[in-house]
């Protein structure tokens, strides 16, 4: 690791507005990054040529004082995000081969601020899963360790790749997405900032759909001021998405001081859970008091449907799965089966190209949307949704933020809750309801697990109110003091 | 409610999938599974209650109706699997 490699980007930023060194050595530092842990299988597609030369760029801008807010910094890219020419598949099979002849608004944004992408990122197929265990590039691997053990562990999902890369200064920043908690999550367990940005806030145009009602874009980052920034770039009303909401995108990063004297703080109750353990449980009542003694205001606030934010969850997206996921059909990209019938071609191609979780989800949807159960399914969900993003809206009317853990665990390792899908779908389970209600939601490393893991308290905001929930990520960030790093950077592949 | 061997079979066709005949009955207790789980969504009184449609309340915006173009016929039909004089092919459908 060198030094160029453990900078954040503001403070990157600084180096290269003032020439210390050059965006191609700031490049070539996480290349030469990049393909040392090429053993934590986080980028897919390694694109460091086009690299090189968007950094020659950058530093030409730079060198004419015309830089733009991320001008020269690395970046790796989720695999959802479509990219000009290059290898964009959600990681499925049934993309093979698909090289979009367009970039996604969320990339272009990036680019015309200056932003290098070093890579496409590893995730969970179609960003369905918690751990990147459903990639079909296979498992990707959290640079963390629990203390004394070298067993594998999963760097979370579905953002897997883009945590694991920023957590082994591969990059200096990523881009995710999240539908119920797929960069909180990560963030969490790779102990990064991972923000989920208000629906409607970052376009979703060239994004691979899962569930349009609520997939994000967000970054993944090593600090609170480094995820203001490129929430800043990423940012902006796009009329080729109609969701898209056209308010003021405000200097995020200008207004973060981390004070929170005055701040009404509110704790759910509904989210201590039978069962979770107790350092989470310390975790949060810490996170409190830090609030508390910064003068904070804490408010006990009910979010009562709360339990059926995961079950609702698992309806709805599933649902929209399903209709997303028809035009994969062996005719314009990706897989194709050959066979004589039209339909068997769309069957065999579809049953190749999709792994056992996508097939499951589809199935799944397929069901609760067809004659005869759309009402005891997928409306009852939709009322549900009501409830929940009631729930929030009440909630805020007496407080400015709400403070809970981001996972119910720390990283656990590959192998582990494998069996059972609704195993796997309970580390949602603190992110999924800001999910249905459309809010902001960020994850910031809070401390460390006993076996040395990092773990992530999570804060939401009110709707398009990311500048303040920003700020007491910021207040949590600098009274969390987490300094702690992957053990892959001190010893190497397990 | 319980999904048996021909609903797994039905909502493949449905969904365009090719099951494996000996994957059904694994598939079957996957889905009674997950279903018998969302299935305490019905212990909530909905009665009243409008079904969310959208997250965000926004009118949804008209754009202009305007021919555009995001690529080229070209640039698209390259990432097809099999495409021939300019068309995207499927296997024959009409006899």
């Amino acid at each position: 690791m060198s030094a160029l490699t453990d900078l954040t980007i503001a403070a990157a930023r600084a180096g290269l507005e003032s020439r210390e060194f050059s965006a191609r050595e700031l490049t070539e530092a996480h290349i030469k990054a990049a393909e040392a842990g090429r053993g934590l299988n986080a980028l897919v597609v390694e694109t460091f040529d086009q690299a090189r030369e968007r950094a020659d760029a950058s530093d030409k801008r730079l060198a004419a004082g015309e830089g733009g807010m991320l001008e020269g910094v690395p970046l790796a890219i989720k695999d959802l995000f479509c990219t000009r020419g290059v290898h964009s598949t959600a990681c499925s099979h049934v993309l093979d081969g698909f090289e979009p002849p367009y970039e996604s608004t969320v990339t272009e944004n990036l680019w015309r601020e200056g932003a290098v992408m070093l890579g496409k990122a590893n995730m969970d197929e179609f960003a369905m899963g918690s751990a990147n265990v459903t990639s079909y590039y296979g498992n990707v691997i959290n640079p963390w360790r629990r203390a004394g053990d070298d067993k594998p562990l999963v760097p979370g999902g579905s953002s897997g790749g883009s945590a694991a890369a920023v957590a082994a200064r591969m990059a200096l920043g990523a881009t995710g997405t999240d539908t119920g908690g797929s960069i909180r999550q990560p963030a969490a367990f790779c102990g990064l900032v991972g923000l989920k940005p208000t629906y409607g806030r970052c376009s979703r145009w060239g994004i691979i759909a899962f569930a349009s009602s609520l997939d994000q874009a967000g970054p993944l980052t090593r600090g609170v001021e480094d995820a203001a920034l490129m929430l800043g770039a990423m940012a902006g009303y796009d009329a080729k998405d109609s969701t898209s909401v056209d308010v003021v995108v405000p200097d995020y990063a200008a207004a973060l001081n981390g004070e929170v004297k005055g701040l009404r703080v509110g704790v759910p109750a509904e989210y201590r859970l039978e069962g979770m353990p107790e350092e989470i449980e310390a975790l949060w009542r810490r996170g409190i008091d830090w609030f508390k003694a910064a003068g904070a205001e804490i408010v006990d606030i009910a979010l009562p449907h709360t339990k059926y934010s995961l079950p609702t969850y698992y309806i709805v997206a599933p649902a929209e799965c399903s209709s997303n996921l028809a035009r994969y059909d062996g005719v314009r990209y990706g897989l194709r089966e050959a066979d004589d019938d039209l339909t068997q071609m769309y069957e065999r191609t579809r049953a190749a190209g999709f792994g056992a979780e996508v097939q499951r989800r589809i199935m799944i949807g397929t069901y609760v949307l067809s004659a005869g159960y759309y009402d005891a399914y997928y409306l009852k969900a939709q009322k549900l949704r009501t409830l929940i993003a009631d729930d929030f809206r009440t909630a805020f009317e007496s407080v400015d933020v709400v403070l809970t853990p981001t996972a119910p665990s720390p990283a656990f390792a590959i192998g582990e809750k494998m069996d059972d899908p609704i195993a796997m779908y309970l580390n949602d389970v603190f992110t999924v309801p800001a999910s249905l209600a459309g809010l902001p939601g960020i994850s910031v490393p809070a401390g460390l697990s006993a076996e040395g893991l990092p773990l992530g308290l999570q804060l939401l905001g009110q709707p398009f109110d990311e500048a303040r929930m920003l700020n007491a990520a910021r207040f949590l960030e600098i009274a969390a003091e987490f300094t702690a790093k992957p053990a892959w950077l001190n010893e190497g592949a397990p | 409610m319980a999904i048996d061997k021909a609903t797994v079979l039905r909502i493949a066709k449905l969904a365009r999938i090719e099951v494996a005949d000996e994957a059904t009955d694994g598939l079957a207790a996957e889905l009674n599974a997950i279903l018998a789980w969302v299935e305490q969504l019905s212990e909530v009184d909905t009665e009243g209650v409008e079904p969310m449609t959208s997250v965000v309340e926004v009118t949804l915006p008209q754009r202009a109706d305007v021919a555009g173009a995001v690529a080229s016929r070209e640039d698209l039909l390259a990432d097809a699997p099999n495409a021939e004089d300019g068309f995207f092919t499927v296997p024959k459908v009409v006899e």
